[in-house]
């Protein structure tokens, strides 16, 4: 491991009992989703992680508790430094705290993850679908949503197909 | 035809202000289909005669579930769709998905793919810088620098064709090296273009850098501090416009740019003319790593010789049974890299390009994300260009330099 990481792993693992993981020469950190807007304040006030590279997740379906892991990738910009943050999310109605306070972006990238997986975040102040249309059903990342194929719509087979959408069927 | 669901002013009464609402103010769509978005990029903007006072961009016009889909795939079938996010800049999407795969399975590159790989990424940000330039000046009415610019990246695809035959969506880069060695021709190709180039960059200098409409109208226009940028997440060019020192070539080198010698382009001012120098001046950069690169262009294979992660040559499959079951085993089952997940960060001509990849040791990767620089730089428009007038909001969205297809994936 990096040398100039390792003080900031350890302090992380002290303070938030984090537990750290090893692979491919890169160590992650996986911390429970209580501490997380405390160890994100902490990575960006007292380490000098300056930018939220990526916020993602990963779903571990039919697996429920914890069904998904959020991952942050923070890059300290200044020292040269990169950290990712494992953050476990039981599948019974997701949630994690927001970090939109601390990192602007986390903004679009926490509609991202909400759009894709349909975990919430909390005091986010725009939650809405960013990529999925406002009145899409369903989470397309998630494991157990098919990997679909749709038919094109044309003029001739447009009230077809259009019978058939689900939000159609809803109202 | 069916009724489509309107979305609802109480949706996005949060993000316009009230006077919206009491007809003091302006709601006005512009996009997706409109030149200057670049692309299938909306914004509903909030007018007050012609001056912004919000702007709310709507993405995902774009999106084709790339994600989704790669998971369906091998990991050398699913590289085919990188190309298609950012396609401005297709062999640097390949070049982050390569290094991501040979960082999880721990495959070697061979100094020689290294060195192409490097040649051809730089030709392409340069190409992308090409056609940024060319429509972000046609954005402000300097119609001629399209012209010229559209000129030269002509030659920068002749180039990719001639590696890899195709001009924009190659996947020429694969995970251990490259498709095949490059053609004899391809040297003379790139000195011709690097013998050319700089005084065509003299030339784009010489219509825009001094040009008085051209300072106007980009002058002290969509301006954000260092510390601000960095915090809304901007990368590329765009940061390095405000000053702050950020190029992942520099400060996490990969593929052996820790050998070339070259600049990173800073301004100070956070404006949308000091994006155009920093970009301007990241081409000349770029040249400068080709020619390092070309000069000492080492010899050797193309590609890893390990056959677990990669394809053999076709040679060895008639001499060599080996050979003849790993090329099998390749193609029709995959490889399967150990239990484990990596992300890999690269310089893309927007910014910070990155890739995580999650693998759970089948032949398809269990989870794939790019963290695609024009999401995040986009995102900061709505504070750029508050306050400005609507045209000057569109030259700041060709200053940030976003391609839809990067933003939606």
């Amino acid at each position: 491991m990096n040398e100039k990481l390792q003080p900031i792993t350890q302090a992380l693992i002290e303070k938030f009992s984090a537990a750290p993981q090893e692979f491919a020469g890169e160590t992650s950190l996986v911390l429970a989703v209580e501490s997380l807007s405390a160890a994100a304040q902490a990575l960006h006030r007292e380490f000098g992680f300056e930018l939220l590279s990526c916020i993602t997740a990963v779903d571990y379906w039919p697996q429920e508790e914890p069904r998904f892991h959020l991952i942050y990738r923070f890059t300290s910009v200044s020292q040269a430094l990169a950290l990712t943050l494992r953050v476990p999310v039981s599948g019974i109605s997701p949630a994690a705290p927001s970090l939109e306070t601390e990192y602007r972006n986390a903004n679009w990238q926490e509609r991202e993850v909400f759009d894709m997986f349909g975990i919430r975040f909390e005091g986010h102040s725009d939650l809405r679908r960013i990529l999925m249309p406002a009145d899409w059903q369903g989470h397309p990342q998630r494991k157990d949503y098919p990997l679909g194929y749709e038919e094109p719509q044309y003029t001739f087979n447009f009230d077809e197909i259009a019978a058939r959408k689900p939000f159609a069927a809803r109202e | 035809m069916t009724d489509l669901k309107e979305v609802s002013y109480e949706e996005i009464r949060h993000l316009v202000s009230d006077r919206a609402f009491s007809g003091e103010t302006v709601l006005l769509n512009m996009g997706p289909q409109h030149p200057s978005t670049h692309g299938v990029l909306r914004l509903l903007l909030e007018l007050d005669a012609e001056t912004v006072v919000n702007c709310i961009p709507d993405v995902g016009f774009l999106h084709t579930g790339i994600e989704k889909n790669m998971e369906a795939k091998t990991y050398q079938k699913a590289e085919v769709m990188t190309d298609r996010m950012d396609y401005m800049n297709p062999v640097g999407n390949n070049f982050t998905y390569c290094l991501a795969v040979e960082k999880l399975t721990g495959l070697d590159v061979p100094a020689r793919a290294q060195a192409i790989r490097v040649i051809l990424a730089e030709l392409t940000r340069i190409a992308s810088h090409l056609v940024w330039l060319g429509t972000s000046a046609l954005d402000v009415a300097a119609m001629s620098v399209f012209l010229y610019s559209f000129r030269e990246r002509e030659q920068i695809l002749d180039i990719m064709e001639l590696v890899s035959g195709q001009r924009m969506m190659t996947t020429y880069f694969r995970p251990g090296g490259v498709w095949r060695d490059v053609p004899v021709e391809f040297e003379p190709a790139v000195r011709a273009f690097l013998d050319i180039f700089p005084r065509r960059v003299d030339e784009y200098e010489a219509l825009l850098t001094k040009n008085p409409l051209f300072l106007d109208r980009t002058r002290k226009i969509g301006v954000i501090s260092g510390e601000e940028a960095i915090n809304w997440g901007l990368t590329g060019a765009s940061l390095r416009g405000s000053g702050v020192n950020y190029d992942v070539r520099k400060v996490f080198p990969y593929s052996g740019y820790e050998q070339y010698d070259f600049e990173v382009p800073l301004r100070s001012e956070g404006d949308v003319y000091a994006r155009y120098l920093v970009r301007v001046e990241e081409m000349r950069q770029s040249l400068r790593i080709i020619r390092q690169a070309l000069d000492t262009l080492p010899a050797g294979p193309f590609r890893s010789s390990n056959h677990k992660f990669t394809p053999p040559l076709r040679s060895e499959i008639g001499v060599s049974m080996e050979a003849l079951i790993h090329h099998f085993k390749y193609w029709t089952e995959g490889f399967r890299p150990p239990v484990g997940s990596v992300y890999v960060a690269t310089e893309s001509p927007r910014g910070e390009l990155g890739c995580f990849l999650e693998s759970d040791g089948g032949p398809k990767p269990y989870r794939v994300h790019f963290r695609t620089p024009s999401f995040d730089n986009l995102q900061v428009l709505p504070k750029l260009g508050k306050g400005h007038l609507v045209a000057d909001l569109v030259a700041i969205i060709g200053s940030v330099d976003i391609v839809l297809g990067d933003v939606d994936r």
